[in-house]
């Protein structure tokens, strides 16, 4: 990554008249004057930048060169999964002939395209222990939004239509709470215990049936396993209601136990995470949405489905909650994810998870004399600081992990989960090196002995990179979200 | 005389008029404030009731109505220059209401109430 | 993974664990699978290539004449190697601005390309497809309106979209409410009888709409304001080139797919939604957005702002559960439209508008399609009516044996037809001799 910043945009660098495309001649009569009446066609003159190609290569290259990604290095973002994303993946993607394929093809010529993606719902179904699979949402917001969906039409399926509320943990992520209130339901949060664990007496006062679901993720935000998980599913099924997994702490539980076997019933899959499909700097992703039996029937349209002659079809249901996408969703991103689960196979996939809870409890282990740890391992795939344990030098979270970009690190999440007030948030993922985890407790040792020693040091952070401290005030006061308003 | 909902918005009251605003407690714990979303004049607020929302860099928090009534102004000002929420909260209201029953007030917090609230809140 | 026996020997012991299951010893025995998963063992690079392969060998690209909301357009050579590049592909959201200005520069000029396409102010930084950045538009209405939920839907949207909108709106609570079709286009009576009924939110159009054509929505956000309505309309991204903005039919938001701006059609994804508004409802739309503004050395440097209107801070408040955008799509977008430019765009429009007609009135001319729609503009897409003794499915599956995709069933007989830039000419007359024979 460049220490310099870049920093020009694409429209300053237009000159008239230049041009970076190749398109053929016109070869037919006609166009868009003789096609389109005067007062339905543009008035204002199209302003785009006009560039040629070398031109805009080296744009988007000197700007990629201020970017940081899991290619550059290790990124601990705790709750995002960061880990390496295998280069067979794009190559799998990448494919010519899929690129031609056109959703309203006929299904004689898409076999091999259903197919990839019947298979990948069949993995899924055996990793999330569930009895089938869309994989037709976006992200994992979607997913979410998805599941939910899934959940009223179940309710509405049985008359069911006085559930009106979602239970969510206190620490759950602000997405569970947003997805349930798009879905149209009321929002019931649930306290944690010192443990970060969900409090089950507080949950079963707020069981009744009024309930449509619970939320939970398992490991939870903070990284711990609910164990009282059976519980848990006993108390929500007596009461009617059905027990949703946020599956975006999925890649502990990789060969360990399924969600499906610990009782929920819908559960989402984000293939950016525990699927190693890259993230795009914010996207495509995929969130698909698993069910246990019983409730295939709700999954939206269009499903993918396999007929009693082995052939494979893509087709809407009267019974489904309805559509959420144009068609099959982030196609390519699938193909990537099962490219990933064929080369781990059923022994990697199982490994995964486990080195991934080592590589946290590593990093927990060999920094929590520095940092307060509130909530003591073992920890799953991630961990939380409550921010340094000297609270005398004014050194806060933020500018621990500001310092951490500095040295060539990404930052964790930071300010969540809401439990704690300094919250520092570290998941390494299992694909980083124990080398580069040891460079990692080095560093962040460093910082905690910089911010007793010369603080400013660290609260002044970061020092190296292309861009220091922008003015987010000025930015949301006065919005300047395109170059007209520059 | 002024009084609060627990949700932090205060009521100062002019006969029959209330200005609501939120708290300086409030305006401290969001921050800098980015923007104050308004009802226009004219419009009905309800007690208890979302009427607008404000926002920090880092947060925001639905405004609620601590009496019921007619909007008879909203403070404009703060459209170019929400800042004066940090500067002045109780100087700088957000709407101006007409109560139809002030017999509401009666159910919101004094300022010994209240200030008992915010310590709990600061633990 | 890197880990050898002796590292994770190692790294055990600084956890005082003895074993890798002692880690997991608070997951209830009851609960573990105890069994490795039912799935195939491990594959190496060249076995997971075969496997691919196998599939590829089970898919036939057809030469392709259908739209319906998925277009077959051009891509530069130079995008894929652009998004291509790690330091774009591998990164996540760009919450760290020292570090991410590669991500939040492209968004920046995603962000005033989309404004400059629609004619609008403001763009987000994307939405996943154009049907949910559409539902997301119905909701954006229902809250910029606060007390109402009333939507109206014309019955000319895309199907696939307002599905899309239907579903949301059944469990989101909005009232969405069909205005009927007259001759191809919306109905304008309808339209201003049911708005005038009062209690509208919203208003979502579409440009071109499900047949191809290009309606004349003069007048319509008059009325839609009048009744305090916003109008949303929901365009294809690469006709906005040619054909008059949602900006200047005076609507408030601008949603669609960008699939349009050569996106490969990838069997449905990825593509990208986008949503445009004007300045005055910045803060109702959902989504990211990257601001401009300054860093302590005084450069001009980009960071996501009004993240507080964002559905993690709100939570149960949210209006919008989104929490992502199509990155690497908006990456897309940016690089096409600078390769393209103004003229590459236009070009792409008019030899698309030329081809089509050229292909519909040779179809027409075969005698065995007439035009559905014959009186109403279209650029490249339209619907045909199959004469008696032919079926659309039945010029789909002789079109398919020929190696050509024909077009989009939308009933028994009627065919929606596409042309684009990616067509010859004697491709075009490959396709009418096909319809002459049947």
């Amino acid at each position: 990554m460049n220490k310099e910043l870049y920093g020009t945009l694409i429209f300053e660098l237009s000159r008239p008249g230049r041009t970076g495309f190749s398109l053929p001649k016109k070869q037919t009569e006609g166009g868009v004057e003789s096609s389109i009446p005067a007062a339905l066609r543009r008035e204002k003159t199209l302003d785009l930048p006009e560039v040629d190609e070398p031109t805009v290569v080296r744009h988007y290259t000197n700007s990629s060169n201020n970017n940081f990604g899991v290619d550059t290095g290790f990124y601990p973002l705790g709750s995002c999964t960061m880990k390496y994303n295998p280069k067979i993946n794009e190559e799998i993607a990448a494919d010519a002939t899929v690129a031609r394929l056109h959703p309203a093809a006929p299904d004689s010529t898409v076999q091999g395209a259903l197919e990839i993606y019947w298979t990948l719902q069949r993995a899924l179904c055996e990793i999330g222990g569930m009895a089938e699979f869309t994989l037709n949402p976006f992200a994992g917001a979607h997913g979410e939004l998805t599941g939910l969906m899934v959940i009223h039409a179940y309710h509405d399926s049985r008359g069911d239509s006085a559930r009106t509320k979602v239970i969510v943990p206190d620490s759950a992520h602000g997405t569970n709470p947003a997805s349930a209130a798009v879905c149209g339901y009321k929002i019931v949060e649930v306290k944690s215990l010192p443990d970060g664990t969900v409090d089950v007496d507080d949950l079963r006062s707020k069981l009744d049936e009024s309930v449509a679901a619970v939320m939970m993720t398992n490991p939870n935000t903070v990284g711990m396993f609910e164990r009282s998980i059976p519980e848990i599913a006993e108390a929500v099924h007596a009461a009617g209601a059905l027990l949703y997994y946020d599956g975006a702490n999925l890649n502990p539980m990789l060969g360990v136990a399924r969600p499906g076997d610990m009782g929920f019933d819908v559960m989402h899959i984000n293939l950016h995470k525990t699927f190693s499909t890259p993230h795009g700097g914010g996207g495509p992703g995929a969130g698909p949405v698993g069910v246990r039996a019983g409730l295939e029937e709700f999954l939206p349209n269009p499903r993918v489905m396999r007929k009693a002659d082995g052939s494979f079809e893509a087709r809407d249901t009267d019974t489904a909650l309805g559509r959420i996408s144009m068609w099959l969703g982030n196609y390519t991103v699938l193909m990537r994810a099962l490219a990933y689960i064929k080369i781990l196979g059923a022994e990697g996939l199982g490994m995964a998870g486990k080195l991934a809870t080592l590589n946290a409890n590593y990093i927990m282990h060999r920094l929590k004399d520095l940092y307060l740890l509130p909530i003591p391992g073992p920890c799953k795939h991630e961990f939380v600081f409550d921010g340094l344990i000297d609270k005398s030098t004014g050194v806060t979270t933020l500018n621990v992990a500001k310092r951490l970009l500095d040295f060539g690190f990404h930052a964790p999440t930071i300010y969540f989960p809401l439990l704690f007030h300094e919250s520092l948030m570290i998941e390494p993922t299992e694909t980083e090196s124990p080398e580069t985890l040891d460079r990692f407790i080095d560093v962040m040792r460093q910082i905690a002995r910089e911010a007793a020693e010369e603080p400013q040091t660290v609260i002044d952070a970061p020092h190296t990179t292309p861009v220091s401290h922008p003015d987010d005030t000025e930015a949301a006061l006065h919005p300047v979200v395109t170059f007209d308003e520059l | 005389m002024i009084k609060y909902l627990p949700s932090h918005e205060y009521a100062r009251v002019e006969g029959n008029v209330a200005y609501v605003g939120i708290s300086p407690y409030a305006a401290a714990q969001l921050g800098n404030v980015v923007y104050v979303d308004m009802p226009e004049q004219g419009d009905d607020v309800t007690a208890g009731e979302d009427f607008g929302a404000i926002e920090s860099v880092k947060a925001a928090s639905d405004l609620f109505a601590p009496v019921s009534g007619a909007v008879i102004e909203a403070n404009e000002e703060l459209i170019d220059n929400p800042r004066l929420v940090n500067e002045d909260p109780l100087k700088h209201w957000i709407i101006k209401v007409e109560m139809t029953d002030p017999s509401e007030l009666d159910a919101l917090l004094d300022q010994e109430a209240y200030d008992a609230l915010c310590a709990a809140e600061k633990h | 993974m890197p880990h050898t026996a002796s590292d994770i020997e190692r790294m055990l012991a600084a956890c005082g664990a003895s074993s890798l299951d002692d880690l997991y010893s608070d997951v209830p025995e009851e609960l573990r699978l105890n069994r490795p998963y039912n799935l195939p063992e491990a594959c190496s690079e060249m076995e997971v290539r075969d496997f691919f392969a196998a599939m590829r060998a089970k898919m036939k690209p057809l030469k392709c004449f259908a739209g319906g909301g998925f277009y077959d357009h051009y891509t530069p050579a130079a995008i894929n190697s652009i998004l291509s590049r790690s330091e774009f592909l591998t990164a996540y959201t760009p919450y760290q601005p020292e570090i991410s200005q590669g991500t939040l520069q492209y968004i920046f000029e995603y962000q005033t390309i989309m404004s400059r396409l629609t004619g609008m102010d403001v763009s987000n930084a994307s939405m996943y497809d154009g049907a949910t950045a559409t539902a997301e538009a119905m909701m954006m209405t229902v809250a910029a309106a606060r007390k109402r939920n009333r939507v109206l839907i014309s019955e000319t949207v895309n199907t696939a979209v307002a599905q899309v909108c239907a579903t949301y709106a059944r469990y989101h609570g909005v009232t969405l409410e069909v205005i009927p079709q007259d001759g191809g286009v919306t109905s304008r009576a309808e339209f201003e009888m049911m708005v005038k009924a009062g209690d509208v939110a919203g208003v979502i159009v579409s440009q071109p709409n499900m047949f191809g054509i290009v309606e004349d929505y003069t007048g319509w956000a008059d009325t839609c304001h009048a009744a305090k309505a916003l109008m949303a309309m929901n365009c294809q991204a690469s006709p906005l080139a040619v054909l008059r903005t949602p900006g200047e039919w005076g609507a408030d938001i601008a949603c669609g797919d960008a699939q349009s701006l050569g996106m490969p059609l990838n069997f449905g994804g990825p593509y990208l939604g986008y949503i445009c508004t004007t300045k005055a409802l910045i803060r109702k739309m959902p989504g990211r957005i990257v601001g401009a503004t300054k860093d302590a050395k005084g450069n001009r440097v980009f960071v996501l702002t009004l993240q507080a209107r964002e559905q993690h801070i709100r939570r149960e408040k949210a209006t919008s559960n989104i929490c992502s955008n199509q990155g690497l799509m908006a990456l897309h977008t940016a690089v096409y439209c600078s390769l393209m430019g103004p003229e590459g765009l236009r070009q792409v429009n008019e030899i698309s508008a030329a081809n089509a007609h050229y292909l519909v009135e040779q179809l027409c001319v075969t005698g065995k399609m007439e035009q559905a729609y014959p009186d109403k503009p279209y650029l490249n897409e339209a619907l045909m009516r199959v004469k008696p003794g032919l079926t659309a499915t039945a010029i789909i599956e002789a079109a398919e044996k020929a190696g050509i995709l024909a077009g989009v069933t939308v009933a028994d007989d009627l065919l929606l037809v596409c042309a684009t830039e990616m067509q010859t000419r004697d491709d075009i007359d490959r396709y009418v001799q096909l319809v002459k024979s049947l």
